[in-house]
C-alpha cells in the first residue's frame, strides 16, 4: 500500500515486556497486507499439502511426473496410462472437493460462533448438517437422484429449513437472539433428524442402507465434476458475501446491542449471514455427508493464533480447513490402502483430543 | 428546529409501558443529565435516542427526521453511545475495541486507513488508554474497560454522545478527567452530551439542564436548580434529601438525610 511519506505514520501499539515474559498473544493490527501475506502462506501450504495428497495412496506417484501428465493433459494428449488416469479422473477431484468442503464447514463455523457469540456452536450442533442431512436422505429415498441436483438441491431446502425451524422454538429471529437457547433448540431439533434419520435407515433396502451409512460419515469420493463446479461457485459466491460482512461481524461478537449502536442493521447482517452460510453448509453437506468437528475445531485453532477480528480470520479459517480436510481425507485413504475410512472418522479423532487440549489450556 | 426532539413518545417492553407520553427538546451544544430511579426509563430512553429501540406512539427525531427512517450506519455517525457493559466472548484487543467505532465511517471492504487510526490514537490519549492499547480487553480492569468504551465512542465522532453510568467504574482521577473532556469537547467542537446517572451532585454540577424521569414519564426538566428540590426528590426517590447550594459553584448539593 502507497502512503503519503510526509504524513506523520501512527505506530501501533508496543508490546510491553511483561506482556513478552507472560507469553500472552502479541497483537498486531489487522491490515490489507497483512491479511494478504497470511492467507497467501497458507495457500502456499494448501497446495503443498494437494501435492503430497496427489502422490500417496494405493498407487504411489512420483511429484516429479505430475508436470508431464499436466502437459499431456493441457495438450490434450492423453496417454491414458494408469497413473494418468488415478491422478485425474480420481485424486485430482477428491482433493479439489476435499477442500471445498473443508472450507465450507470452517467458514460455517466462524460464522455461526460469532452470531451466537459461543465458540462451542457450529452447523453440526445447531442441526442445520442434520437438516441437510435429512433432506437429502428424503431426496434418496423418493429418488430424488435422478434429476440433475435434486439430491442437494433437497438437501439445501433442509438445511434451509432447519435453520427457521431452530429459530422459531428459540423465540423468532426478530429478537435478540439469546445465545444458549438456540443452542439448546438445536440440540432438540438435533435429536428429532437423527430419529427421522435411523427411521429412513430402518426401512430402505441394504443397498441404500450402505451407501446412506457410509455418507452420514462423510464420503468425499463420489462427487460428479458438475457438483464439484457447482459447490466451488457457490463457495466462491458466498466468501465474497461472507467478507462483505467480515467487520460486521467483528461488531456482533461484542453483542447485538453494540453493533447496532455503531452501525450494523443487526436484522439485516444476521439474514444475510444465516442465508449466505446455510447455503454453503447445505451444498457442502448435501455432497459430502456429515463431517464433524472441522466447523468448530478450525475457526478455534485459528482465533488462537491470528486473533478475531473476521477480516483476517474468514480467509485463514477457509484456508485451514480445506488444508485440514485434504490431510485428513488423505489419511482415511491410505491408512488402511486398499480400503477406506469414512473421512469423518479421522476429523472425530482429531477432534476429541484437541478439545481435551483447549479445556486443559482453558483457551477456548 | 432542535438537535434532539421527542414529541409524546410512548413504549412498552411486552405490553409493560415503560415510555409514557415523553416530551422534550434538545438543542446543540447542551450537556443534559437524566436522573431517576431505577427503572424509571432512563436507559431505554437512550436507546430511542439512538434509534435502536422506536417509540410505540409518539415521534422522536434527530435533525428533525424520526429515528427510524435514519440507516444505521448514518445515525452511528451522528450518535454514539457508552453502553454499562459488552459481550467479551472473544479475545479482542483494546485499540481493535476502539477501531470498532469507525465502522459507520468505513466501506465495505475497506480497511482502516492512517486517518483512521490517528482519529483512533486521539481517542485514545484522550481516555488514558494509550498504555494497554494492545492487552486483550477482557483482561482488563472494569474502570479500564469503560474508557475504552467510551474512547470507542469519541472514535465515531459524533455529533452526540450518549453515556450510561459512564463513571460508576472509574476512579477519581479518571472520573476528574472524563468531565473535563466532556466540557472541552461540548465547548470546542459543541458536542451535545445526554448522560444517565445516579450521581445527582454529579448531575447538578455537570449538566445545564437536567430531565427527572419517574416510571416512563418527565417528572421535572429544566436547569439544575428548578429540578433539584427537596420535594422533587422526596416525591420521586421517596427519600429524605437536604438540598443546600455547594459552595464551590453553587449548584444544588444533594444530602440523603437519614432518620
Amino acid at each position: 500500500m502507497v502512503e503519503k511519506a510526509s504524513k506523520k505514520r501512527y505506530k501501533p501499539p508496543q508490546t510491553t515486556e511483561d506482556q513478552r515474559r507472560r507469553k500472552t498473544p502479541i497483537y498486531r493490527r489487522v491490515t490489507l497486507s497483512r491479511v494478504l501475506k497470511i492467507s497467501a502462506l497458507m495457500i502456499f501450504i494448501l497446495l503443498a499439502l494437494c501435492l503430497i495428497s496427489l502422490s500417496v495412496g494405493a498407487v504411489r506417484i512420483h511429484p516429479g511426473h505430475f508436470l508431464d501428465y499436466l502437459f499431456n493433459a493441457v495438450s490434450g494428449r492423453f496417454s491414458s496410462s494408469e497413473e494418468e488416469l488415478i491422478l485425474f479422473s480420481v485424486r485430482l477431484p477428491r482433493i479439489i472437493f476435499a477442500g471445498i468442503v473443508g472450507a465450507a464447514l470452517a467458514l460455517g463455523g466462524v460464522v455461526f460462533q460469532a452470531l451466537l457469540r459461543n465458540p462451542l456452536a457450529d452447523p453440526y450442533i445447531l442441526g442445520i448438517s442434520g437438516g441437510a442431512a435429512l433432506g437429502a436422505i428424503i431426496g434418496i429415498v423418493a429418488g430424488a437422484g435422478a434429476f440433475y441436483l435434486g439430491v442437494p438441491l433437497l438437501a439445501f431446502i433442509g438445511a434451509l429449513a432447519t435453520v427457521f425451524l431452530v429459530f422459531a422454538v428459540a423465540g423468532g429471529a426478530r429478537k435478540t437472539l439469546q445465545d444458549n437457547s438456540l443452542l439448546l433448540s438445536g440440540v432438540v431439533v438435533n435429536a428429532f433428524f437423527s430419529a427421522a434419520i435411523l427411521f429412513f435407515l430402518s426401512i430402505v433396502n441394504s443397498m441404500e442402507l450402505h451407501s446412506i451409512t457410509f455418507w452420514l460419515m462423510g464420503d468425499l469420493s463420489r462427487a460428479s465434476a458438475g457438483e464439484i463446479s457447482v459447490a466451488a461457485f457457490c463457495l466462491m459466491i458466498g466468501f465474497v458475501l461472507l467478507y462483505a460482512q467480515a467487520r460486521h461481524l467483528n461488531l456482533m461478537v461484542q453483542g447485538e446491542d453494540t453493533a447496532e449502536h455503531l452501525g450494523v442493521d443487526v436484522g439485516r447482517t444476521r439474514c444475510i449471514l444465516l442465508i449466505v452460510t446455510s447455503l454453503i453448509i447445505a451444498v457442502a453437506v448435501s455432497m459430502a455427508g456429515i463431517i464433524g468437528f472441522v466447523g468448530i475445531m478450525v475457526p478455534h485453532f485459528m482465533r488462537l493464533i491470528f486473533g478475531s477480528d473476521h477480516r483476517l480470520l474468514l480467509p485463514v479459517s477457509a484456508l485451514f480447513g480445506a488444508s485440514f480436510l485434504i490431510a485428513a481425507d488423505t489419511i482415511a485413504r491410505i491408512i488402511l490402502a486398499p480400503a477406506e475410512l469414512p473421512v469423518g472418522v479421522i476429523t472425530a479423532l482429531c477432534g476429541a483430543p484437541y478439545f481435551i487440549f483447549l479445556l486443559k489450556r482453558k483457551a477456548y | 428546529m432542535s438537535l434532539i426532539s421527542a414529541r409524546n413518545i410512548q413504549f412498552c417492553y411486552d405490553a409493560r409501558p415503560v415510555m409514557n407520553d415523553v416530551s422534550f427538546t434538545v438543542e446543540e451544544s447542551q450537556i443534559v443529565a437524566v436522573i431517576g430511579p431505577n427503572g424509571s426509563g432512563k436507559t431505554t430512553l437512550l436507546k430511542m435516542i439512538n434509534g435502536t429501540l422506536l417509540p410505540d406512539a409518539g415521534q422522536m427525531l434527530i435533525d428533525d427526521m424520526e429515528t427510524g427512517r435514519w440507516a444505521r450506519r448514518d445515525i452511528a455517525k451522528k450518535v454514539a453511545i457508552v453502553p454499562q457493559e459488552t459481550a467479551d466472548v472473544f479475545p479482542f484487543y483494546a485499540e481493535e475495541i476502539v477501531l470498532m467505532g469507525r465502522f459507520p465511517h468505513l466501506g465495505r471492504y475497506r480497511f482502516e486507513d492512517q486517518k483512521d487510526y490517528r482519529i483512533v490514537r486521539e481517542a485514545m490519549e484522550k481516555t488514558d488508554t494509550i498504555a494497554f492499547a494492545s492487552r486483550r480487553f477482557h483482561e482488563l480492569s472494569a474502570g479500564e474497560r469503560q474508557r475504552v468504551l467510551i474512547a470507542r465512542a469519541l472514535a465515531q465522532e459524533p455529533k452526540i454522545l450518549l453515556l450510561d453510568e459512564s463513571t460508576v467504574f472509574l476512579d477519581l482521577k479518571h472520573q476528574s478527567q472524563f468531565l473535563t473532556l466532556l466540557r472541552q469537547l461540548n465547548e470546542t467542537q459543541k458536542l451535545t452530551v445526554m448522560f444517565v446517572t445516579h450521581d445527582i451532585n454529579l448531575a447538578a454540577q455537570n449538566a445545564n439542564r437536567i430531565i427527572l424521569l419517574d416510571s416512563g414519564k418527565i417528572y421535572a426538566i429544566g436547569n439544575p436548580a428548578d429540578v433539584i428540590t427537596a420535594t422533587n426528590i422526596e416525591e420521586v426517590y421517596d427519600v429524605k434529601a437536604g438540598i443546600d447550594s455547594n459552595p464551590y459553584d453553587g449548584s444544588p448539593r444533594v444530602t440523603l438525610l437519614n432518620h
